[in-house]
């Protein structure tokens, strides 16, 4: 039992090294990309809406970096994504009405 | 039904109670931060074209607090896997630069605070506009390290090539010259406001989880001795709302520095 228990201990514990090496390459892709981020804020790709969409590319590739191996959401149980799943339906669902009130403002409303 | 503190996870969710409990605490502030996202978006393209600032903060100073957050992140991480691997020294280490960058980030984020709302707008009497920063005031009059423009719409893009290049030298006014006077605060612009509200409250996150983490860092690292299974779910758990702050700011800077 104690042998098995050792073992188990063990197994754990290079688990963890594994991973530690894995969190230092998520971080030094992190830094990598905060660098990016910074440079392409610099490059004009001609339309503002690109601009936009490549910062939030790049800024949600480092967001899922954190989330699935910080957070390690990429080996979580069932239950953390059934919430997760409500959290992003209610969020979208957020950012689509504030768009959708943009898009459609009351009658009296002056626009420019 | 009873929800004790234990280590065990529960047979129903497969999680230990507090990861389910701070799981639930971040969606609520998933939704907290956008909600304040989504203000920001319907203000930035509900503004008038040309009226929204550009350059008003310092890019290197927020990179430099992003890459903080980011080495704070890793600190955490890795106290938390030292005590997995039974190693509270290094725990103690990691989570000691946890807090030192903790402090860092408000301490640049103070600077930044500050340095707005020492910069200010003064518009004369006579019609010109003068922007700089205060260097001392008085019951008589303002001095001012700054330059003046010639239409208020050259404020608004303070990286502008030729702005950049006026020269910036010591001016003075009398308070009796000055029709108004305003300080790069919250009031001073939508922008500023929606700024100081995202990055305030952010702060107050990041004070928050420093907090915590130097309690377990602190006098809560006895738990370390009686129960260290459950001492290590809490490096975790306050790890996840860690790991939740630096994760907001990952969208703050860009969307405030950057675009």
């Amino acid at each position: 039992m104690s042998t098995h228990a050792t073992t188990a201990a063990n197994h754990d514990h290079d688990d963890v090294q594994h991973h530690v090496r894995r969190y230092l390459f998520v971080f030094y892709a992190l830094l990598f990309g905060t660098a990016i981020t910074v440079g392409a804020s610099y490059i004009q790709f001609g339309n503002r809406e690109i601009n936009i969409g490549v910062a939030l590319a790049i800024a949600i590739t480092k967001a899922c970096l954190v989330a699935c191996y910080f957070m390690h959401l990429i080996s979580e149980k069932k239950m953390i994504y059934i919430i997760l799943g409500f959290t992003a339906f209610f969020f979208v669902g957020l950012m689509f009405l504030t768009l959708a009130s943009y898009a459609n403002p009351p009658s009296l409303t002056v626009t420019h | 039904m009873e929800i004790p503190y234990t280590t065990e996870p529960r047979p129903d969710t497969g999680l230990y109670n507090a990861k389910l409990g701070i799981w639930l605490f971040l969606a609520s502030e998933v939704m907290l931060f956008g909600a304040l996202f989504s203000t920001y978006i319907l203000l930035r393209v509900g503004a008038v074209e040309g009226h929204w600032p550009h350059g008003w903060l310092n890019v290197p100073i927020g990179t430099f607090n992003t890459l903080v957050l980011i080495s704070s992140s890793i600190t955490t991480v890795l106290a938390w896997a030292a005590c997995k691997m039974k190693r509270y020294d290094r725990f103690k280490f990691w989570h000691a630069c946890t807090i030192l960058a903790a402090i860092t980030f408000v301490c640049v984020k103070s600077y930044e605070y500050h340095d707005k709302f020492t910069h200010y707008e003064i518009n004369l009497n006579d019609g010109r506009i003068a922007d700089g920063h205060l260097v001392r005031q008085s019951a008589d009059e303002v001095v001012i390290h700054g330059h003046f423009v010639k239409d208020r719409k050259e404020l608004f893009d303070l990286k502008a090539p030729g702005l950049e290049k006026a020269e910036h030298k010591e001016l003075e006014f009398k308070r009796s010259e000055i029709k108004k006077m305003e300080n790069y605060g919250p009031w001073h612009h939508t922008y500023l406001a929606i700024y100081f509200t995202l990055t305030g409250l952010h702060a107050l996150h990041v004070i928050g989880g420093a907090l915590v983490i130097g309690f377990l860092w602190g006098p809560g690292g006895k738990l370390w001795k009686s129960d260290p299974e459950r001492f290590t779910n809490r490096i975790e758990v306050s790890g996840l709302f860690w790991h939740f702050v630096d994760l907001v700011w990952i969208f703050l800077f860009p969307v405030l520095y950057l675009l």
